[in-house]
């Protein structure tokens, strides 16, 4: 493999890690929006609210990680999404501030009021955020990203493949979140919630499944060579993540309880991937490839280096963070 | 050709409302990086004293403080986010051209960013259900972390003030990198030093402040007198250490970023003998109503009246800083509380050294009180020395900041947007953590007597 396939791989495992983690903690904010009124949306709430409080902003960080990656390894690309997408991505940065202070607020807020709008900022942001920087992940897709940059403000995104890539997010989200709920609900012991989530991420398969099934023929229109590649060399992953996702809506169905998560998480997982391999080689399909935008080697090294580093003492500490979350030695409510 | 004469004008308006964005984005930003930088040491302090001699009030300050930093460390992630979108939306063509170098300082904060947002999460969530010591040591990566990762994020601001360490083709491009050199600029040692005390120097005195205020309102507890000495201690102890540091960095900025020492000072004619001007405004004259001390500045950048400090004459007008009374303001200014907050400490260690207690007079509390927003505003007038003192360049001698800016519509409504949105925050923020307080006020007051050691509350003097 070459130095920039490395670094583009880098960057690909980085956003695989932000999609179903900080993909997950969006949906909490997506389920914590539905939830209705305050004394029916009480419970839920909390449940999201403990299951989310002392990992979100870990995850959160993985989105710092791709960022990065993205400006030190393919600057070129970098610039260029920046300077034709910037709506979209303003909105998703101000999303990514209002969702984090909302929910930290939330909990510290005075009186009943102030609670409810800060809840209210966390859960619409929550919403809007992920929609919108999937109409980033499509319009890159459609290759409305010209490599020089500075492209159509607003007909870069303002197309179908772009919006319903940004609903795929949201309900994306919502899938995973759901299922992870379900096991927290489990966890405390509280069986209605877990009845709660379980059919609602019933609900979000579903309509994740069919956003996707269009998004195939939507593709297809705007987004040939994607199209083509996912369907080709992306063919395998295609089918594991449906595999995946068929045998997770089975066991939800069932009730059963594992391994519920991993095939959620493989589902999206594989699916990120096969994208990965549709787009390949093109960081901007197809004005701009992996090997032109890439920066000089050296530069590549130091992110390899960053990475393998990362993968040594980052992967393991929040194993750990996870694990004392998932083993309730951390407190939601401090 | 009418669109020659409109272009000029949308650009540097594009380039006004990116500046000003980027200022009061950072400005904001930066009191909560200085916080997340600072806190842990001071909070593992209180902790560690609450374990060691079996201090509960040692140990709730610990545990109150953790809950405050969980709200700040979350606004200040955020904060920090919208920092790394801006790098791309607002200076597009610098990412473009220099993303390879200057990103590299980045990849290398990211590591310490992750270790940091995770060990907070184990460290603020796990009061209750870790056992006491493991708790302690799960806290001590946040310190090593903050520290790190303010490293890396400053080295990044010094190499564009002292770029070095990349190889340009024809068309401006970065063509090859060296880490190492990059990282280790000729700015980073002192930036990078003077950046981390400012850290702690800010929580520091900000912390003692508002148990200043506290005990200045009659409650003279030893949750107050505690959550008053161990801030206040780090932060005096450091304050010394911090006047040597920015010592050196005026110094060394003399020498490797003339115009910008020239802008500060108010330097119009190269010259020996030159005065040290305070306070006043710069005019193109020189200095203007400030108090001046024969041959000071020349023997401040050399040690000897004869050095030779280079003047804004020898510096090509294209590329003088701009606004430069605010730059010698700011820079009187930084130095100014700087050295107030250094007999500060001074009075503080006398008392201290003579009756083991802070003085006695309401009016060092008083002075402790201000003592916070004092260390933030110096903290903001560093910044605006080194940035605006570093225009017109975004990269010292190889890119204009004008050459660098997004040719995006709406520059100036985000602008509009973000400072709305982060003066909300900051009411709100100020709010959350004035509630925190005064809930446990109100818990506290029954709470106190049960604790394990906690001597009976003082009289007040």
């Amino acid at each position: 493999m070459s130095l920039p396939d490395a670094a583009a791989v880098v960057l690909w495992v980085g956003v695989t890690f932000y999609a179903v983690f900080g993909g997950a903690d969006f949906g909490g904010g997506f389920w914590d929006l539905v939830a209705g009124n305050a004394e029916r949306g009480e419970r839920p709430r909390a449940t999201i609210q403990r299951s989310l409080t002392p990992v979100w902003e870990a995850n959160h960080v993985w989105l710092i990680f791709c960022l990065v990656v993205l400006w030190t390894a393919f600057p070129s690309a970098f610039s260029a999404v920046m300077t034709t997408l910037y709506f979209p991505l303003t909105v998703a940065a101000f999303g990514i501030i209002l969702r984090g202070s909302g929910f930290a607020f939330r909990k510290s807020i005075e009186g009943l009021s102030g609670r409810r709008a800060a809840g209210a900022t966390f859960a619409i942001s929550s919403v809007l955020t992920p929609f919108f920087m999937g109409t980033v992940v499509g319009a890159i897709a459609a290759g409305n990203v010209p490599a020089e940059g500075n492209g159509d403000a607003f007909s870069s995104w303002l197309q179908p493949l772009p919006l319903l890539t940004g609903a795929i997010f949201v309900a994306g989200g919502a899938y995973l979140a759901a299922v992870f709920l379900v096991g927290d609900a489990r966890r405390a012991g509280e069986a209605d919630m877990e009845r709660y989530f379980s059919r609602r991420s019933l609900a979000a398969a579903l309509v994740a499944g069919a956003l996707a099934v269009i998004g195939l023929f939507v593709l297809d229109s705007e987004a040939g060579y994607v199209h083509d590649r996912l369907l080709s060399e992306g063919l395998p992953l295609v089918i594991l993540s449906l595999l995946c996702g068929a045998v997770a809506f089975a066991v939800l169905l069932r009730g059963g309880r594992r391994p519920l998560r991993p095939l959620a998480a493989g589902a999206f997982v594989a699916v990120i991937w096969g994208w990965g391999v549709a787009q390949f080689p093109y960081l901007l399909p197809t004005s701009l490839g992996i090997d032109q935008a890439a920066a000089p080697d050296p530069t590549l090294t130091i992110v390899l280096i960053v990475f393998a580093v990362a993968a040594v003492l980052v992967l393991p500490s929040l194993a750990l963070l996870y694990t004392l979350s998932q083993r309730d030695l951390l407190e939601s409510e401090h | 050709m009418p669109p020659l004469d409109v272009l000029p004008l949308a650009e540097s308006s594009n380039l006004l409302a990116a500046r000003n964005q980027m200022a009061w984005t950072l400005g904001f930003h930066i009191v909560f990086a200085c916080l997340g930088v600072a806190l842990p040491a001071t909070i593992l302090t209180a902790n560690y004293l609450g374990l060691k001699r079996g201090d509960g009030a040692a140990m709730e300050l610990a545990r109150r403080w953790s809950k405050a930093m969980a709200v700040t460390f979350a606004v200040g992630a955020v904060s920090g986010t919208l920092l790394s979108f801006e790098f791309g939306l607002l200076w597009p063509e610098f990412m473009d051209r220099f993303g390879a170098a200057f990103g590299v300082a980045f990849a290398i904060e990211g590591i310490f960013f992750f270790l940091e947002a995770i060990f907070l999460a184990v460290y603020i969530y796990g009061w209750k259900r870790l056992g006491g010591w493991a708790h302690f040591w799960s806290g001590v990566p946040m310190v090593v972390t903050g520290i790190g990762g303010a490293f890396s994020v400053v080295a990044a601001n010094a190499w564009m003030n002292q770029p070095q360490g990349f190889t340009l083709d024809a068309a401006g491009k970065v063509v090859d990198v060296e880490p190492l050199k990059v990282l280790f600029n000729p700015a980073t040692g002192y930036e990078v030093a003077h950046m981390i005390l400012a850290a702690y120097m800010v929580a520091g005195f900000l912390v003692a402040s508002i148990y200043a205020v506290g005990m200045l309102k009659g409650r003279r507890d030893r949750v107050h007198r505690l959550g008053l000495l161990i801030p206040l201690t780090i932060a005096c102890l450091l304050t010394p250490v911090q006047l040597f540091v920015g010592d050196i960095a005026a110094r060394e900025i003399a020498n490797d970023q003339p115009a910008k020492f020239a802008a500060m000072e108010c330097i119009q004619e190269t010259g020996t003998h030159q005065d040290e001007v305070v306070g006043g405004i710069c005019t193109e004259d020189g200095p203007k109503w400030g108090i001046s001390i024969p041959d000071l500045d020349s023997f401040l950048v050399g040690w000897s009246v004869d050095t030779e400090v280079t003047g804004l004459n020898d510096i090509p007008a294209d590329e003088h800083p701009p606004a430069k009374t605010l730059l010698h303001l700011s820079f009187d200014t930084m130095v100014g509380i700087g050295s107030g907050l250094f007999l500060l400490a001074l009075w503080f260690a006398w008392a201290w050294w003579k009756r083991r207690d802070i003085p006695a007079t309401p009016w060092f509390l008083r002075l402790v009180s201000v003592s916070g927003a004092a260390a933030i505003v110096a903290l903001w007038c560093g910044w605006i020395v080194t940035e605006v003192g570093r225009q017109p360049w975004i990269v010292n001698g190889y890119m204009r900041t004008s050459e660098a800016v997004t040719q995006a519509d709406g520059v100036w409504f985000t602008f509009a947007l973000v400072m709305s949105i982060y003066a909300a925050l900051t009411a709100i923020t100020i709010g959350v953590l004035r509630a925190m307080s005064r809930r446990w006020r109100e818990a506290g007051a029954e709470e106190e007597t049960g604790l394990p050691y906690a001597p009976r509350s003082e009289p007040a003097p």
